[in-house]
């Protein structure tokens, strides 16, 4: 088997002292960021990808994904004391595991969760390796229509299929594809929508975009709500250690958990949510006790946990092999490849297999630490939620204007950052999705190229497009995606999909 | 958020906040016709340009914004909670110091005024505590962030001090 070669010296770039020290940041970082109320693994990407252009591309991949797993695992924590998610991915978790914990049962929660979670990333990352071999020699066949078909198709999951409005979600999505015309034509070097002004031709920075719509308009927003009196922050009584009777009911959903999320990740549906969503259904299906669901079941925090730590390792696949980010977090990690001049997708499989293997392998490692970090130290995660929210949220602001300074001190990219942070809190007012806009910006140029690369192949031929079958069938399916929630909710039958509503991540 | 009819409205008046999104949307469309159709000659031999993508993106926005006027009339965007807006001067007003005294004044003390400015907007009203408070933490991260990441943060009269 080539796979288990390749991960043998991913770990073995993995377990380099330098890149363990990566991964133990990343891990670190992730897991507070996480557990910090409002804040989602996407926008601590975005924070770091600044501080982190001095180092190694692959010590600093290697961090992203560590911040990305570490983010995961901390919101549960956020979940279950605080019923305020940390990320959208832990909204399930909060339904049960806050009923635990005010049950003087936090801390099996906790304990459920973080070994689901552990249990869960170790079998998708290892599914991630043994699957993505296959999708880069299929991806191999992939002409630009059959790339173009696949973007398109990224686009509709991102943007309409979840969330309650296919209007709003669209509106949002050509937003930033607005934005992604700005700058210089790749393929003719014409100058486009930038009005003489010299800044604009470089376009418009993702980093710049995801650190003002997630950092400055969530504040902006949260402040405009009001004091709404503290958060009350459950205590962990009594031990974290689970009862034989809690492991015997977690095992299962930690398992169904992790089937039901690594797919969903890895198919271009955007958003761990929707596996949290299907395992909880799933759990209270086949559940032995359901009188228990509602008022604290360890099944309901065990499988939604598994599910989206599964989920999360699910959308590298797509974005190692394809280069195809499915979720704001992994359009930004795709930002962070750019900046090292590296594209993610079947090519970099050939090219650069060290760092595509380190970064896989390290995921495992991550997995390792995390366990450690989440189990013995949870009480110190803990104090983090006490932080008053004056100083938390006046502290993002400061380091999300950190890293706009440090990638590039001038008063206009600093003023970028106020108008788009303005324009995501107007969004929030009204209910548009920010997750679309942030995908928009990064995969429309991506887009733009393969459409005018099939068309200059077919010189002009719009029918070309659709000729493909692989093509085809993708497309298929991305109009049904558009049109089959736009009868559901003219049907009234959409609070499903705005259940289902992928926002942060 | 329930996508909810407005109560008080029996008869169903149009949603000026939602109209003016549609004209913002019609306004970018347009902004982006007008500026793409200056770009000429360059469509090559398969007609597909430069231009292609832009004007097909423009046309969506156009499509967009008639949607977005006709929910808009219909009263089918969600309710808005109410909004605090002293909160949200307060930041934006640091913001806007930030970026105006960066240069100047150099990275403490420009960001130190954002963060006390946005403690004020949560509530924390002891600016002559919060304001040193926020300068000193933000030296410090100036330490750390540009001399030992060497990150290139503008340096002021505070950081000149000391380096």
């Amino acid at each position: 088997m080539a796979t288990f070669e390749f991960l043998m010296q991913g770990l073995l770039v993995a377990a380099q002292p330098m890149n363990l020290l990566y991964a133990l940041i990343g891990v670190t970082l992730g897991t507070a960021v996480g557990v910090l109320p409002g804040i989602g693994p996407a926008l601590t990407v975005a924070l770091l990808l600044p501080v982190t252009y001095r180092l190694d591309p692959g010590g600093s991949l290697i961090m992203f994904a560590g911040i990305y797993y570490g983010g995961m695992y901390g919101g549960s924590t956020t979940s279950i004391l605080l019923n305020t998610p940390g990320e959208s991915a832990s909204i399930v978790t909060a339904l049960e595991g806050n009923k635990m914990a005010r049950a003087g049962r936090g801390g099996p929660a906790l304990a459920t969760a973080a070994i689901g979670s552990f249990v869960a990333g170790l079998i998708a990352t290892l599914g991630l390796a043994f699957i993505a071999p296959y999708i880069v020699k299929l991806a191999l066949v992939f002409g630009p229509r059959e790339y173009f078909a696949l973007m398109v198709l990224a686009f509709v999951t991102v943007s309409s299929a979840f969330g309650d409005s296919t209007l709003r979600g669209l509106t949002s999505l050509f937003i930033g594809l607005a934005l992604s015309v700005v700058g210089i034509d790749q393929l003719t070097g014409q100058a486009r929508l930038s009005f003489g002004v010299p800044e604009l031709l470089d376009g418009i920075e993702v980093t710049t975009l995801a650190v003002a719509m997630f950092a400055i308009g969530e504040t902006l927003y949260i402040a405009a709500q009001g004091d709404k009196g503290p958060d009350k922050v459950e205590a962990v009584r009594g031990s974290v250690w689970m009862s034989a009777a809690d492991w015997a009911r977690s095992w299962k959903a930690w398992l169904r958990g992790t089937f039901i999320g690594f797919p969903i990740g890895a198919m271009p549906a955007g958003g761990a949510e929707i596996g949290t969503f299907l395992s909880y259904a799933a759990e209270k299906r086949l559940t032995k006790h359901p009188e228990e669901f509602g008022n604290g079941a360890i099944e309901g925090v065990a499988g939604p946990e598994a599910a989206n730590n599964a989920s999360a390792a699910g959308t590298l696949v797509p974005l190692l092999t394809l280069g195809l980010p499915t979720t704001a977090t992994a359009a930004i990690m795709l930002a962070g490849f750019q900046q090292y001049g590296l594209q993610p997708g079947p090519l970099l499989f050939a090219t650069n297999p060290q760092l595509v293997w380190g970064l896989i392998a390290s995921l495992l490692i991550a997995n390792f630490m995390l366990l450690v970090l989440n189990l013995p130290l949870i009480g110190l995660w803990v104090k983090l939620l006490t932080v008053p929210k004056p100083w938390l949220y006046a502290g993002i602001l400061l380091f999300a204007t950190l890293g706009t300074i440090g990638a590039n001190p001038s008063v206009y990219e600093l003023g970028m950052l106020l108008a788009f942070g303005l324009l995501g809190y107007a969004m929030r007012i009204f209910g548009y999705p920010i997750a679309p806009v942030v995908v928009g910006l990064i995969l429309g140029p991506l887009a733009e190229q393969q459409l005018r690369r099939a068309l200059a192949i077919s010189q002009g031929d719009y029918s070309v497009l659709f000729t493909s079958p692989i093509a085809a069938v993708l497309l298929l399916i991305a109009a049904a995606a558009l049109i089959v929630p736009l009868i559901l909710r003219a049907r009234g039958r959409g609070e499903v999909l705005s259940q289902l509503a992928a926002n942060e991540d | 958020m329930t996508k909810g009819h407005h109560p008080s409205s029996a008869t169903r008046r149009p949603d000026r906040a939602a109209l003016f999104i549609a004209a913002v949307l019609a306004a970018i469309a347009g902004l982006i016709f007008w500026d793409v159709s200056r770009l000429t000659g360059a469509a090559g031999y398969s007609q597909v340009g430069p231009t292609t993508v832009p004007y097909a993106i423009a046309c969506c926005l156009l499509g967009l914004a008639v949607w977005t006027a006709i929910e808009a009339f219909r009263g089918d965007f969600p309710e808005r909670e109410r909004q605090e807006v002293a909160p949200v001067i307060w930041i934006v007003g640091g913001l806007a110091a930030q970026m105006l005294l960066l240069n100047i004044a150099g990275f403490s003390i420009a960001t130190g005024i954002l963060f006390a400015l946005t403690a004020r907007g949560f509530g924390k009203r002891k600016l002559w505590f919060s304001l040193p408070l926020g300068i000193v933490l933000c030296f410090a991260v100036w330490v750390i962030f540009a001399k030992l990441l060497q990150l290139s943060l503008p340096a002021g009269p505070l950081e000149r001090l000391f380096f």
